[in-house]
């Protein structure tokens, strides 16, 4: 029981259990654990999630890019390579991979009692002014009449936050930081339903060739299918928060991701749109049902910065950094 | 496809042995100038007002860097390059303006741009995109800042004294060749083969 203890904590009734067992120092140990779990303490773990997020690329993106550096030659090769090192210097040395640490996007599944569900977004607000001077994170946040930076990352209606309310006590919160650069590709396109999906390939595939070495590929696509065209770009947005390699649950909707990764790959815009055979380092669609005369497309690109950190507050109480 | 190392400052003779495709590491000091600078820049000369620092004597970089102040002197924490053809419309008047032999940024620049680097003897270099942390190891020293009130950190003109910056890849040179506009022509038509392709790949309609 002890051991157990020790470690993890199962449910609050067996901490109270443990609380009342006399004299024992560990039980002591562990209240103290669980008095830290404030706002304070979910503020501290959100800016270690943020800078996490800032200066250490994820596992799957690491891979992915080391094995399109193996499979490149000449020019293409040397930026990969460049990436490769960057990323290698950011995570040693604890700084941003990109000068561009992007604006804050978070997407929350909050389970309804959750404790802290009402004050997170002002959590959230005082982690970031936080990461934006001990990180540091550059300035991101401009009034679009004034042309004012607030100088900390937060202004009207920044940061925002996607919610997805779930029953229970348990929330997850993907923290994922995004460039301006890829963000400025990003697209909406009204398709005609009659050749809705023929048509959404080809206009994928276009867009990104149009795009070159804007968005600092290789990219990351998010499609958003259906819905209406706020919902297409909101779900191409959640596209985007999937690992390298993870597929749509569905068959269908599975094998036209990969075939768009294998259409998009033979374009030749390649690494910084220097030439290559690794324009996009996966395709991720999600999709909503549509009304019967729109065909509504959503893109947003992810720079090769594939920046993402995902907070688990469990209902027993734990939060966890993934 | 060379691999040269350079200092500045650059002359006219300097950048005019680079072709496209080559490989650039460059020593010496360094400006960071987006939309806002270039803008404020071009201002202050038309006025007939002095800039502060002589761009012809450095290399112009696309960059908003992360900075920190530690022990009252500014840190480079990183800077990699910014979209360069968002500079489009200044550019060309900024090259003949103030004589700078260098451009490094991301994504190229367009056909005024490609004019002037010719007109004025100047090459485009790309840096990767993204690769702050690269960059920032290779920066030795903050100079100077300038602007920095007016036109806050992103914006502000950044003097940098830098070793073995890049690699910057010469993508547009100054005897008018531009890497983007061959590359552009092969994209369109693997854009023509792929969307065969897509047509192809169609299941049949029941």
């Amino acid at each position: 029981m002890l051991k157990n203890a020790n470690n993890k904590i199962k449910s609050p009734s067996i901490l109270e259990k443990l609380i009342d067992f006399p004299g024992n120092r560990i039980t002591l140990n562990i209240e103290i654990e669980m008095i830290k779990i404030t706002k304070k303490n979910i503020e501290k773990k959100l800016l270690e999630a943020i800078k996490k997020a800032e200066t250490e690329l994820p596992k799957d993106v690491v891979k992915a890019l080391k094995k399109a550096a193996s499979t490149e030659k000449g020019l293409a090769k040397i930026q990969l390579e460049a990436i490769l090192e960057n990323v290698r210097i950011a995570s040693k040395e604890s700084i941003p991979m990109c000068q561009d640490t992007g604006i804050m996007t978070f997407h929350i599944e909050a389970g309804t009692e959750f404790k802290y569900l009402v004050d997170l977004k002002k959590m959230l607000s005082n982690a970031i002014k936080k990461a934006t001077e001990e990180i540091p994170l550059r300035p991101n946040a401009v009034d679009p009449f004034t042309g004012e930076n607030s100088g900390n990352n937060l202004g009207r209606n920044i940061p925002h936050i996607t919610w997805e309310l779930t029953s229970g006590k348990e929330c997850t919160i993907h923290i994922m930081p995004k460039g301006g650069g890829s963000e400025n590709m990003s697209a909406l396109k009204m398709l005609n339903p009659g050749k809705g999906l023929l048509e959404s390939k080809k206009f994928i595939v276009e867009h990104i060739i149009k795009a070159g070495g804007k968005p600092c590929p290789p990219t990351i696509v998010g499609i958003g299918i259906g819905g209406g065209s706020d919902i297409c770009l909101a779900l191409a947005k959640k596209a985007l928060l999937r690992k390298i390699g993870e597929r749509h649950s569905e068959k269908h909707v599975a094998k036209m991701e990969e075939e768009l990764l294998e259409l998009i790959n033979k374009s030749g815009v390649g690494p910084m749109g220097i030439g290559g055979k690794t324009t996009v380092l996966d395709v991720h669609i999600e999709y909503a049902h549509r009304h019967p005369a729109s065909f509504p497309l959503g893109l947003v690109l992810q720079c090769w910065a594939d920046r993402r950190k995902t907070i688990k507050f469990t209902k027993n109480g734990s939060i966890k950094v993934i | 496809m060379k691999k040269i190392k350079l200092q500045t400052p650059l002359s006219i003779k300097d950048v005019k042995k680079l072709s496209v495709g080559d490989t650039v590491f460059l020593s010496g000091k360094l400006f960071t100038a987006r939309d806002e600078t270039h803008k404020k820049m071009l201002e202050l000369k038309k006025k007939g007002k002095k800039i502060p620092f002589n761009p012809n004597e450095m290399a112009l970089f696309h960059c908003g860097p992360v900075v920190r102040k530690e022990k009252n002197k500014w840190v480079i924490i990183s800077a990699g390059p910014t979209t360069s053809i968002r500079m489009e419309n200044f550019e060309s008047e900024f090259l003949s303006t103030f004589g700078v032999r260098m451009i490094i940024g991301k994504g190229g620049m367009g056909e005024q741009t490609l004019k002037a680097l010719k007109k004025t003897g100047a090459v485009y270099t790309h840096f990767t995109g993204g690769a702050g942390a690269l960059a920032a190891k290779s920066i030795k020293k903050v100079e100077n800042v300038y602007f920095l009130e007016e036109l806050g950190i992103p914006e502000a003109a950044w003097i940098l004294t830098v070793a073995n910056f890049g690699p910057l890849i010469v993508t547009m040179d100054a005897k008018g060749n531009s890497f983007y506009a061959k590359i552009k022509k092969e994209r369109m038509e693997n854009l023509k083969k792929i969307n065969d392709l897509i047509e192809k790949n169609q299941p049949p309609r029941h």
